[in-house]
């Protein structure tokens, strides 16, 4: 695993130092790659375009996402006004699937991006120094690694009690190990090469070699990997909501709204199973979208 | 090759410690205070100051630490404040379920993440290989709980074949081989099992195709071995690895499952886990994630032992 990152890591290097000697930027050759990969272009359009939709929720919204009525209960899709049905409780689906996106994204994104904060500060720290430092840093890694991390999420998240703060705190946590994990080895293969050793030889600092040499180097593998562990935390935050760990009702939250759709599914089956279609289209298309980046990027493993 | 396999036992018990530290410390985060945890909430002031004594919780955090580890060594995991039973009573059956969906589920996974994988690495690029990736990605990017759901809503409510809910007719826990049983395990095993599946296809594939392109493999088609020998071959160098990702998977799917043991109302831990946290049953909760990550621990160390073991090409330092 480390020896195959490290080699990643230093033929990335290489590479990007010959696309900079190249008349075209490393960035211009990604750019051209992605352009022609259809697959990764879909995945992109399709997750700006429901980014648009949740983030003009309140222009496109047919209905209010809490008023509901007794008298339309759970009606089928294609009810007039209704066109995706009502839940248990008569509020409009469509409705509720755009404000709930903005939750449902923002449990998926934000852990992810502050484990990305977090860990690669202390992955790349501990690739870098090497000694005693990373052998401390990557022993307490070790312990999180020790736990499922559906159970460490469930395991948190639970003790803590529900909410959203709780939930992104304990999938914060769950991320923060994967990506040192990730940020140390891809750090420790660079630190290896050359051009970091003629930079010490010529009296760099240790802060200045990270700066200007290292992390221009490494940061595109570690971002490469946290944006495929987005797909994971969608799934894993809509999880703790569907147990009852996250968002609390009435909030609109796609894994709340199967929780308490599940209570239809002998009245109303297609429209329980709705929320989970966003789920699955929105993580499928980050793993894709993450996959299309690491082939454009030539980053392996 | 005997000190590696010494060395990697000794190094899973600082590893176990710190496991049971987390699982100690999971008390001590929660709001409110731990002595809630042990006294139901109406107690009268005297007796909740016997008890806080009596359990040492008016002492030092690492002292209550060795206390707790003392107790859970000898298998004594707290009483649950729901039931009022011991923890290991109710976690004891509940685990029984657990591993033996997680096993199902991994061995289904497993194996069609063998044959997807094999014929996606062997006839690389083609469109065999094109549809085992997308089902692969597919299998590793849905919300698990949601595909549960829709299962019960094809199989249970439209066509009325498999049952919904439980493990066994009218709600009983106690497991049998008849086919009363194994129909209600079908459907939450069909479903654990696309995550394995998933992640057993992309590694068998890649380890696959790897193996296709060394030497050796091209040498034993020189010297004119069938397709089906030169298969042999690759199964042979293949195996080792395939085993340590099945290994990982059974016990990711043991701390896994709660979301659709919740779904299908199976009487594991993952259901066990679920009342807790509704209850705020903390040493339920404690107890269950504890001896779960534990076997977890074991699972990972046995892996290890099994493929040094088996494969002499690997030599660790």
């Amino acid at each position: 695993m480390s020896t195959t990152a490290t080699a990643a890591a230093a033929e990335l290097a290489v590479q990007a130092r010959q696309a900079a000697a190249k008349s075209e930027g490393y960035w211009a050759g990604v750019w051209k790659r992605l352009r022609r990969d259809p697959m990764t272009i879909a995945c992109g359009t399709i997750l700006l375009l429901m980014l648009l939709a949740i983030v003009l929720a309140p222009l496109l919204a047919p209905h209010d996402p809490y008023q509901g009525s007794m008298i339309r209960r759970l009606k089928p899709i294609g009810t007039p006004n209704y066109p995706l049905g009502t839940d248990e409780l008569g509020r409009d689906i469509l409705t509720r699937l755009l404000f709930g996106g903005r939750l449902s994204w923002f449990m998926g994104i934000v852990p992810v991006v502050l484990a990305f904060l977090v860990g690669s500060t202390l992955g790349i720290t501990a690739g870098f120094m090497g000694g005693r430092v990373n052998m401390a840093i990557m022993r307490i890694t070790d312990i999180f690694y020790a736990f499922p991390s559906v159970l460490l999420a469930v395991a948190i998240s639970g003790a803590l009690g529900a909410g959203i703060f709780n939930a992104i705190l304990a999938l914060t946590l769950v991320f923060i190990p994967q990506i040192i994990r990730v940020a140390e080895s891809v750090t420790q293969g660079v630190r290896s090469l050359d051009f970091v050793d003629a930079a010490r030889a010529s009296g760099a600092s240790g802060f200045t070699i990270v700066r200007v040499h290292v992390l221009g180097n490494v940061l595109g593998p570690i971002f490469v990997y946290a944006t495929s562990l987005i797909s994971v935390c969608m799934i894993l935050a809509s999880g703790l909501s569907f147990l009852g760990l996250g968002t609390k009702p009435p909030e609109p939250e796609w894994g709340l709204m199967l929780n308490t759709l599940r209570t239809a599914i002998y009245v109303q089956p297609w429209v329980a199973v709705l929320p989970g279609v966003c789920i699955f289209v929105t993580s499928i298309g980050f793993n894709l979208l993450a996959d299309g980046l690491r082939q454009a990027m030539d980053i392996k493993g | 090759m005997l000190l590696y396999l010494l060395r990697r036992v000794f190094y899973a018990i600082p590893i176990a410690l710190a496991v049971g530290f987390v699982c100690f410390m999971l008390v001590q985060i929660a709001p409110g205070d731990p002595i809630n945890a042990i006294v139901p909430p109406d107690a009268p002031a005297d007796v909740v100051a016997q008890v806080r004594k009596d359990y040492g919780l008016d002492q030092p955090l690492m002292v209550q630490f060795g206390l707790w580890l003392s107790k859970v060594a000898v298998g004594d995991l707290g009483r649950s404040l729901a039931t009022g039973r011991p923890v290991w009573a109710d976690l004891h059956s509940a685990i029984g379920n657990t591993l033996m969906l997680a096993f199902c589920a991994s061995l289904l996974g497993f194996v069609l993440g063998c044959v997807l994988g094999g014929l996606a690495g062997t006839f690389r690029g083609s469109a065999l290989d094109r549809g085992a990736v997308g089902i692969a990605v597919a299998g590793v990017s849905v919300p698990h709980y949601w595909l549960g759901m829709v299962m019960v809503v094809i199989f249970s409510v439209q066509l009325n074949w498999l049952p919904a809910m439980g493990a066994g007719p009218g709600g009983s826990s106690d497991w049998a081989w008849d086919w009363e049983h194994v129909r209600h395990l079908i459907l939450p095993t069909v479903t654990l099992s696309v995550i394995p599946m998933g992640i057993v296809t992309r590694t068998v594939r890649g380890i696959v195709a790897e193996i296709m392109n060394q030497e050796f493999v091209v040498a034993l088609r020189g010297k004119g071995l069938t397709r089906w020998g030169v298969f042999l071959h690759v199964v042979k160098n293949a195996a080792s690895n395939a085993l340590a990702v099945m290994g990982l998977q059974l016990g990711y799917l043991m701390g896994g499952s709660i979301l659709v043991e919740t779904v299908f109302s199976w009487p594991g831990t993952g259901l066990l886990l679920n009342s807790a946290i509704f209850q705020r049953d903390l040493p339920v909760l404690q107890g269950t994630i504890l001896v779960l990550s534990l076997f977890f621990v074991a699972l990972n160390l046995a892996v290890d032992l099994v493929q040094t073991t088996l494969d002499p090409r690997i030599k660790r330092a």
